[in-house]
């Protein structure tokens, strides 16, 4: 009975925040809200994938520092290509102790899968940092620049490996056949690392691996970056092998490849949290992204660091999920 | 056959009374091959067959459930052979004694999405003391709590796993 | 070479700390724990740790992670032995005959062999790490779709036609295993399989939701027909068991090394620790003179599959290092460990961080000394766990079977799965249907067909590519040779009317 009472307290000032945001002491107010129990994050991935690494990060950092008065436990909800992790935030409407992280299966799943949830279910809180992909081949491999890799593609059935299916890889290479008329093989894997060594073993001719999933291989001489699927170049000064850095990667555009595609990592909350809620965990991420770990895995990683809140993340959210919706229906990824 | 002994089935009847094992092997293999039913059913819906790169995502599926369905059918036939065999699946008293374990066990599991993990351990444990080994409320209450607490410590303070948590720990600010 | 070793001293020198050693101890205790819980992995208690160690140096820190690693590895038998839970899922193996033995009073037996090949298994596989790292990263490379799909198919060889009884039952329970493991989202199309619109299938079966109520619970079932009360709870066990124990095992030399070579082998493939343990149990027995004592309480039956896992468990850590690829959700954890301490797994770790690699290697070593003596000097007091009465264990495994089914995936579904699996279970085992084939299949299924169609994605459809090569298709033919071997021997007694005569 208790919290029944509480749970609906906690909506009624939600509703009266919404209903008059114009005064100003009960902001004032809102604002010192914290967290009164443990929050969970929820990771809509499995354990050890990109997303699971950034969380954890996150994770290590608010303790690191102390940013929390409050634990946060990263909880994996991988099933159904993410969908479990987005329905269980769905789900818990108003409670404020729920942040999911989100990778591009927010748009691709529920086409997928069918299973109805939408970024429009949740809050979103904050965009923290776009991932990259880059085109990889073998460094033993005859292709040094992506006009050679794309003329061997035309010319036979070349092998792409990459991660999952149906999702962000398998829709790149959708979109590279696409744009340059050849048919890739390509053949889903479990993991980042996985498709990365499987194409120094040689048993794949090509990946769209993230930055950071293959960069080891790349500074130990194993793998060849052919070019990058964003607007610029990557950031990253100085050399990350003896001859090239980050920003020696071409775009795939200056190469002749007009295909781009960047994947977001954002924080999403539960629908109906109040405003200060929200704030809050903007405020924490925002300190998060000021210290030094983090910057050394933007750095590692390659990460574009762009950030989005409030309207902008909003206009973009809505423009990736039209870009997503037309991608994956011409590639017929659609659920029956 | 089952004219020769006429004599064993009849203290078999009244000594071991249950559901016979034949019953028992028949609905198994039935359960079985309903299964293997399913999957069948299921790989059609999804598509079966070998696609240009392969089998698709149905064919395996689909022959493991022929498989299955045979082989139970292989159980069913030898099931209905052993007519004459003698012998009961478990007596009543044995299954009398596997419901009370079972029961009590089933209302647990059912009532963990409601009164979550803690509060239905501490009482799960007390009941099996005071039920089955004829402690006492006095030293079973408190051996049900500690155990909960026990779990609840090592669970969400030490290693920050989160379980289910019901209306007392919400009450008491979990 | 030299050159490894004095780079190994130094790592000797670094882990022989005070504080490091406490460290490992601390490890050791935690890793036991975890191991003990079924659900709560490794990975949990590595990635809650995790966060405390950035105050150490990463030495330090590693050396307290891959403790708990240790650690978990060794109490994943604990629960196995004396009650029928296996607390990992390499430990499933350790239950066919340690469970046994324990019901017939000799519980500190098991665990002391259980305990000890752990240690060898491990020990095995460290000394190959410290000599062959740079090679054996090498060989693991050659390793695609098709050459994983033909270790497994030898994982399956090694054990089909094991079971006792109607070979019905077998193939219906290893079929009902395959079906289970399709369950959820197919790896390779990305479609959804037999999960009918339910949210909670889509996830998949797991694997240690289905163990936990197949084994642990109806065992439970099993037992209390015979009385509220658990067999073998009378045996007294002191210090003297292990000794006793210690004896008798330098006769298993032989079963030792084949262990540790199939354990290393399958660490290094990846195929990883679970399909080690069986595929060294099945081996294990179609090598033994007396094949139908397993599963009855036959300490061989204990050793194979622990030595095994062991030896897997740790040299799967050598192509997380080397190639950046976990083996295990634990050494995901891991992994992300050392980004966060600014280390860059892959194989530039073995050039610039060489001190932080062989301060590894070395407390490889120690970690295992130090917790084989702790758990070693605990089995008297795990034993004793049988003592206490059955109406309060009951209730307690009742509750750590449900806190273990949910944590795999935190949903209260996996609780309800785990009871019916407990109930399917209770009535397989008086039907005499074998539970290992359903849990070999489950465990092994889908990363089977993944890999079998991954290959035929990458060869266009053509069957070839699983005799491309001298190493698939060595393997291959070795599982084909394994597989029909009995029927083989069969047909030539057959063919010899002499033989068949005398």
């Amino acid at each position: 009975m208790t919290t029944l009472a509480r749970r609906q307290l906690f909506a009624a000032t939600g509703a009266s925040v919404i209903a008059a945001p114009a005064l100003a002491p009960q902001a004032a107010a809102q604002r010192a809200w914290e967290p009164a129990r443990p929050v969970q994050f929820i990771v809509p991935a499995g354990t050890g994938g990109g997303a699971d690494q950034m969380a954890r990060v996150i994770q290590g950092i608010v303790s690191k520092h102390s940013l929390m008065r409050q634990p946060l436990m990263v909880v994996n909800k991988a099933g159904g290509a993410g969908a479990e992790g987005f329905l269980e935030v769905k789900n818990a409407r108003a409670n404020p102790h729920y942040i999911i992280i989100s990778l591009s299966n927010i748009f691709t799943t529920p086409l997928s899968t069918g299973v109805p949830f939408s970024w429009r279910d949740l809050t979103p809180v904050k965009m923290l940092a776009l991932d990259e992909f880059v085109l990889w081949v073998n460094a033993q491999s005859p292709w040094t620049t992506l006009r050679q890799f794309v003329e061997a593609a035309r010319a036979g059935r070349l092998r792409m490996g990459g991660t999952g299916s149906r999702q962000e890889d398998q829709i790149i290479t959708v979109a590279i056949q696409r744009a340059t008329g050849a048919t890739f093989t390509y053949v889903p894997f479990r993991g980042g690392g996985e498709v990365a060594t499987q194409l120094v073993g040689r048993h794949i001719d090509a990946t769209v691996n993230n930055p950071i999933e293959a960069v080891t291989h790349w500074r130990s001489g194993t793998l060849r970056p052919l070019c990058v699927f964003d607007a610029r170049r990557l950031p990253g000064e100085g050399r990350v092998t003896e001859t090239m850095g980050w920003q020696d990667i071409p775009t795939c555009r200056e190469a002749g490849l007009d295909v781009e595609y960047l994947m977001m990592r954002a924080i999403f909350m539960a629908p109906g949290v109040q405003p200060a809620q929200a704030e809050y965990f903007r405020t924490l991420l925002a300190r998060v992204m000021e210290t030094p770990e983090w910057r050394d895995l933007m750095a590692q990683g390659a990460f574009n660091t762009t950030t989005m809140t409030g309207d902008p993340f909003r206009t973009w959210l809505e423009r990736e999920e039209q870009r997503h919706r037309s991608l994956m229906q011409e590639a017929g990824f659609l659920a029956q | 056959m089952s004219a020769t002994h006429p004599e064993l089935i009849g203290t078999v009847a009244t000594a071991e009374r249950g559901p016979s094992l034949r019953a028992m092997e028949i609905a198994t293999a039935v359960l079985l091959m309903a299964a293997g039913g399913i999957a069948m059913a299921d790989s059609v819906r999804v598509g079966m067959g070998w696609g240009a790169d392969g089998p698709l995502s149905g064919t395996f599926p689909f022959w493991l459930g022929v498989i299955l369905v045979l082989a139970s059918l292989g159980n069913l036939v030898s099931a209905l052979r052993m007519r004459a065999k003698p012998g009961s699946f478990a007596t009543l008293g044995q299954l009398r004694l596997v419901a009370t374990v079972l029961a009590p066990t089933a209302a647990y599991v059912a009532l963990i999405p409601f009164g979550g993990i803690y509060v239905t351990s501490a009482v799960l444990i007390a009941f099996f003391m005071i039920r089955f080994g004829e402690f006492r409320w006095r030293s079973a209450v408190p051996a049900g709590l500690a155990a909960s607490l026990l779990a609840f410590m090592t669970f969400e303070q030490w290693f920050l796993v989160p379980l289910p948590k019901g209306p007392v720990e919400t009450f008491l600010g979990f | 070479m030299l050159e490894d070793l004095a780079a190994l001293g130094s790592g000797f020198a670094v882990a022989l700390q005070p504080q490091n050693i406490a460290l490992m101890v601390a490890g050791i205790v935690l890793g036991v724990l975890i191991g003990v819980l079924p659900g709560l992995g490794g990975a949990n208690g590595i990635a809650i740790l995790l966060p405390l160690t950035f105050a150490l140096p990463p030495v330090s820190a590693i050396i307290l992670l891959s403790c708990i690693y240790w650690g978990a590895l060794f109490g994943g038998a604990i629960t196995s032995v004396l009650f029928n839970i296996p607390g990992e899922p390499w430990s499933v193996a350790t239950t066919f005959d340690g469970y046994p033995m324990a019901q017939q009073g000799k519980a500190g037996e098991a665990l002391t062999a259980a305990f000890t090949s752990s240690f060898v298994g491990a020990l095995v596989a460290v000394v190959m790490i410290t000599f062959l790292a740079p090679l054996v990263a090498e060989f693991a490379l050659k390793f695609g779709p098709p050459e994983f799909f033909a270790v497994m198919f030898l994982s399956f060889a090694c054990f089909v036609g094991l079971s006792r009884g109607s070979p019905f039952k077998a193939v219906a329970a290893m079929m009902f295993g395959f079906i289970l493991a399709g369950v959820g989202m197919d790896g390779v199309t990305g479609q959804m399989r037999m999960t009918f619109g339910s949210i909670e299938l889509m996830r998949g079966i797991d694997f240690l939701v289905v163990v936990i109520g197949l084994f642990g619970l109806s065992e439970i079932l099993v037992s209390i027909e015979e009385g509220l009360r658990f067999k073998g709870q009378r045996a007294v066990i002191t210090l003297k068991t292990v000794l006793r124990t210690w004896a008798e095992l330098p006769r298993h030399w032989w079963l030792f090394i084949r262990s540790s070579v199939i354990g290393c082998w399958m660490g290094i493939t990846p195929a990883g620790a679970t399909p080690a343990s069986f595929m060294s149990y099945g081996v294990a027995r179609r090598m033994s003179k007396d094949p139908n004592g397993f599963g009855k309480g036959k300490v061989e039956g204990v050793v194979a599959p622990e030595t095994a896992a062991h030896a897997a468990g740790t040299s799967a850590l050598l192509p997380m290092l080397s190639l950046g690829v976990p083996g295990s959700p634990t050494a995901a954890v891991l992994l992300g460990g050392l980004i966060m301490w600014g280390l860059q797994p892959g194989p530039m770790l073995f050039v610039e961080q060489k001190d932080f690699v062989w301060g590894l290697i070395a407390s490889m070593y120690l970690g295992n000394v130090v917790g084989l003596v702790i758990v070693l000097a605990c089995v008297p007091w795990f034993a004793a766990i049988l003592r206490v009465p059955f109406s309060i264990i009951a209730a307690v495994i009742l509750m750590v079977c449900a806190i273990g089914a949910y944590t795999v995936n935190s949903s209260e579904f996996d609780i309800v799965l785990m009871l019916v699996f407990g109930v399917i279970g209770y009535v397989m085992k008086k039907l005499d249907y074998p539970l290992a084939p359903l849990v070999l299949a489950l465990v092994l299924g889908d990363r089977t067909e993944e890999a079998f169609r991954q290959s035929l994605l990458l060869s266009e459809g053509s069957m070839g590519v699983f005799f491309s090569n001298w190493l698939v298709g060595g393997i291959m033919t070795a599982g084909l040779a394994v597989l029909f071997y009995p029927l083989i021997g069969r047909v030539l007694r057959a063919l010899s009317p002499r033989a068949a005569a005398a």
